[in-house]
């Protein structure tokens, strides 16, 4: 019935599809699997017409069809429901279902006509509504239903599902299984893409495996086993790019430390910072870590694991509810960025645009932010203080720009993280927190990152860094935690971890 | 992009011209096309009306309107430190009038204190002073403390604020005006520096102080770095609600700076002045080259603005326009302004 083939997609510097195919049976639940980045949200996104594709083709129902925006995708009968869900929250249900195809009379929404379609669709999804109610009053199993019925009214025969169960209890699930055996019943084919491997069973027929973009089997799930898909998953070839010179305690120098960097006087054997079962607000749940000077400590695991928010309550950009931060030997336990940014921690965050640069500002600015009492005295800041700091810096770490006039906005994805950096070595922090560091890099940026964190750890900072690319993670960090649903699932030591290990608590697979 | 007149734009790129080249040319941009607009604009707008006219280029034409612009001018630096942070104060015209008959109560009251020759003692005069500008202050706070701790839009803090200071304003005088002052405060706007009027000197030396703050010191530096990434800014451990507190605050003050001005111009504090001044404000900070989305922006494209505005308005004048005219005219340069100015910053983008 829905038929991909050859499909190609390239952004900037990355090919998110590489020769892909899929295909979908009239009644049939197919199931897509990858891990994150692995091209499962372009390949929908191609599909619904969030995307155009560069190569490929696509066929429905056996012609050849051109989905060139969402509404030609809605034409063709094919609708997606995303895991945030797209509807209007404070619209009722009937008006939700029917948006954007509202029966009317020259203009005049015809009440009584839309009530009773959405009745129709919502009895076709076997769900019981009020359509009167306001979506925003609907729990989220509810509003999936929704949905669903959003879809059927617009006579979708592909409905695409994307990530369906995260939010939902066992019965909810229960329940929206058997929807979807309705919808199979009655013809419509449903591509389900989700990371709960033990569910797939229950409700797919055949299963697809994305890895780097590429296809990497396509098997019958009533014969699959879970094991045997985490390694198709995660196999990976080449591993070699990441130029990651594992520091040993002992190999720290003992003589002072390059001046570019801070030097490291306390002995190898405390660690830098410590976390005891800090929780917070946000999903963090009893999280326990360590990085020692020198080390690198990566945090796997999948969106939503909770890492950036672990990240967040480490750097004093919200509050934990409960538990000890100790950095150095003192506890620290921020309640606000500026306490961990006198305690030593640095934090390069995942969006630099919203969160780490000033867009408008100019790299000298952005790097003297949190600095300025450096260089100011009764609150005059000197302006030549403040340059040549950051002249130092761009030398130092071989930032690309013209000058230190320059506005960041201008500047690449891999200069602009040179210049977070930047902002934290001239604050003296002996902890950095990265959270996505080559993310937005061009491939070629991305080893220079590397090497400069090489660079920084050798002269004893520690790194804290999470990372949603598994190889980067594997390649570059001493040690690693695999974090799941806001706790820490798995701590081992990089040079025994598998992508297959950390993949397997990512997802909570092992015992 | 050199047309128009130039003189004062030359002289400072020639400044620039000694730092590295490069910083020539991105230092340009960021600072100098927003002004340069403006500078081009006010130019402009002189030549055209000493074509028109006779009487605007004359000396006293032009310390006239100097000294009319003035009180707008203050107004405006208070407004520039807030848009450039992010926000917007509408209360601005508010607090200057409850400055003022603030002010007009105590110099009112401290008469009975006056020596014979009618004088007023410097002491009373300065005490009236800081009361008022302590008032101006303590409204803008108060405005901060909404903002930046009680999470309120600026929009709607400011507004409600416009209303309430409104209101206690004419609590304080029952409604009425208050008249009559002693010499030595009005000399406040009669007196002359070098003759040159005293509110000309003084709204220029306001400029100074408060552009040396928003250019060289932390807090100026904060100010800019909320208004661009208030995010950012708070992770880089800077105090943000503290911060854009006080820039309200600032904005109170010089509103009530322009009260002082304008009570001893008028010899009258009035419950109902100040009306629509937050438009001014805002319209010469706007066209000053200033962005209301924040982060960028400068006290001198303010000076600018103003000046603009007051030209514009003393010119239509002059030339016999309708003040109803005059009305749309000025509302149709600012958009005018805003949009070259969007034109300019998305050209060098």
């Amino acid at each position: 019935m829905l038929r991909m083939s050859g499909i190609r997609k390239t952004f900037p510097g990355v090919v998110a599809l590489d020769n892909v195919s899929f295909d979908l049976r009239a009644g049939e639940v197919h199931v897509l699997v990858g891990e994150n980045g692995a091209g499962k949200s372009t390949l929908m996104k191609i599909l619904s017409g969030a995307c155009r594709r560069d190569a490929g083709d696509i066929e429905i129902g056996g012609r050849p069809a051109t989905i060139a925006s969402p509404r030609d995708a809605q034409a063709l009968g094919v609708a997606t429901i995303y895991q945030e869900l797209s509807l209007v929250p404070q619209l009722t249900v009937a008006e939700n279902i029917l948006l954007g195809h509202e029966p009317s009379r020259a203009g005049w929404i015809d009440r009584a006509r839309l009530a009773e379609h959405a009745t129709h669709s919502l009895a076709e999804a076997g769900v019981r509504l009020n359509p009167a109610r306001r979506v925003d009053s609907l729990g989220i199993a509810e509003q999936q239903m929704v949905e669903i019925a959003k879809a059927l009214f617009r006579r979708a025969r592909v409905i695409a599902m994307d990530e369906p169960t995260s939010a939902l209890t066992a019965r909810e699930i229960d329940h929206l299984f058997s929807v979807i055996r309705r919808l199979t019943a009655r013809g419509a084919g449903v591509i389900y893409i989700s990371h709960r491997l033990t569910e797939l069973p229950g409700i797919g027929q055949r299963v697809t495996v994305l890895r780097d973009g590429r296809n990497a089997g396509t098997l019958n799930l009533s014969t699959v086993s879970i094991a045997e898909l985490v390694r198709l998953m995660a196999a990976r070839d080449v591993r070699d790019h990441f130029p990651r010179r594992r520091v040993t305690l002992s190999s720290l120098p003992a003589h002072p430390a390059p001046p570019a960097f801070p030097a490291c006087p306390a002995p190898p054997a405390s660690p830098l910072l410590q976390i005891e079962h800090l929780s917070g607000d946000s999903g963090v749940d009893d999280v326990c870590l360590t990085v020692h000077r020198g080390e690198i400590v990566g945090v796997a695991g999948l969106l939503g694991a909770g890492r950036t928010e672990l990240a967040r309550l480490i750097v004093g950009a919200d509050v934990p509810s409960s538990g000890r931060v100790t950095v150095k030997g003192r506890e620290v336990t921020p309640r606000s960025p500026r306490d961990a940014i006198r305690a030593g921690i640095g934090f390069l965050p995942e969006d630099r645009k919203r969160h780490g640069l000033v867009m408008p500002h100019s790299v000298s600015r952005n790097v003297a932010l949190p600095n300025l009492a450096r260089w100011s005295t009764a609150g005059w800041v000197s302006a030549r203080a403040e340059r040549t700091a950051a002249e130092r810096w761009v030398t130092e770490l071989r930032i690309k720009t013209p000058s230190v006039a320059e506005r960041v906005a201008r500047l690449s994805g891999g200069t602009q993280q040179r210049i977070v950096l930047a902002r934290w070595l001239a604050a003296e922090c002996e902890l950095l927190v990265m959270d996505e560091p080559t993310r937005g890099v061009d491939v070629a940026a991305r080893v220079d990152i590397y090497e400069l964190m090489n660079q920084v750890t050798e002269a004893g900072v520690g790194i804290l860094m999470i990372s949603s690319d598994l190889p980067e993670v594997l390649g570059m960090s001493d040690r690693i935690y695999v974090m799941r649903g806001g706790r820490i699932a798995l701590e081992l030591d990089a040079r025994a971890a598998t992508d297959e290990l950390v993949l397997q608590a990512a997802l909570g697979l092992t015992s | 992009m050199h047309r128009g007149r130039d003189g004062p734009l030359q002289s400072r790129v020639q400044h620039r011209r000694r730092g590295a080249s490069a910083a020539v040319a991105s230092g340009w941009n960021r600072y100098g096309a927003g002004r340069f607009a403006a500078f081009a604009g006010l130019g402009s707008l002189c030549l055209l009306l000493w074509i028109l006219t006779p009487h605007f280029l004359t000396l006293a034409n032009i310390l006239n309107v100097m000294e009319q612009t003035s009180i707008n001018a203050v107004v405006a630096i208070g407004m520039t430190y807030v848009i450039i942070s992010g926000g917007i104060d509408l209360s601005v015209g508010s607090i200057l009038a409850l400055s003022g008959v603030v002010l007009a109560k105590i110099l009112k009251a401290s008469a009975f204190g006056a020596n014979p020759a009618g004088a007023l003692g410097w002491f009373p005069l300065s005490l009236a002073l800081s009361a008022t500008l302590a008032v101006g202050a303590a409204v803008g706070i108060a405005n901060g403390v909404g903002i930046a701790f009680g999470r309120l839009p600026p929009f709607i803090m400011t507004l409600g604020m416009m209303s309430v200071a409104r209101g206690a304003a004419l609590l304080v005088t029952d409604g009425r005006p208050v008249s009559g002052f002693d010499p030595g405060f009005r000399s406040l706007a009669t007196g002359s520096l070098l003759a040159v009027s005293a509110p000309i000197v003084m709204t220029i030396a306001f400029y100074l102080v408060a552009h040396l703050v928003l250019s060289r010191t932390r807090f100026g530096r904060y100010v800019y770095g909320i208004g661009g990434n208030e995010e950012a800014t708070r992770l880089s451990g800077v105090a943000v609600r503290f911060h854009k507190t006080i820039v309200y605050g600032v904005s109170g003050l010089t509103s009530a700076t322009a009260a002082v001005l304008l009570t001893a111009r008028l010899n009258t504090a009035q419950p109902i002045a100040g009306i629509n001044y937050e438009l001014d404000a805002i319209a010469a900070t706007v066209i000053g080259g200033t962005s209301l989305s924040g982060g960028e922006g400068s006290l001198g494209g303010t000076l600018v603005g103003a000046l603009t505005m007051g030209v514009l308005r003393n010119g239509l004048n002059l030339l016999g326009v309708s003040s109803f005219l005059q009305q749309l005219v000025i509302g149709a340069v600012i958009i005018a302004a805003v949009l070259v100015d969007r034109g300019l910053k998305e050209r060098r983008r």
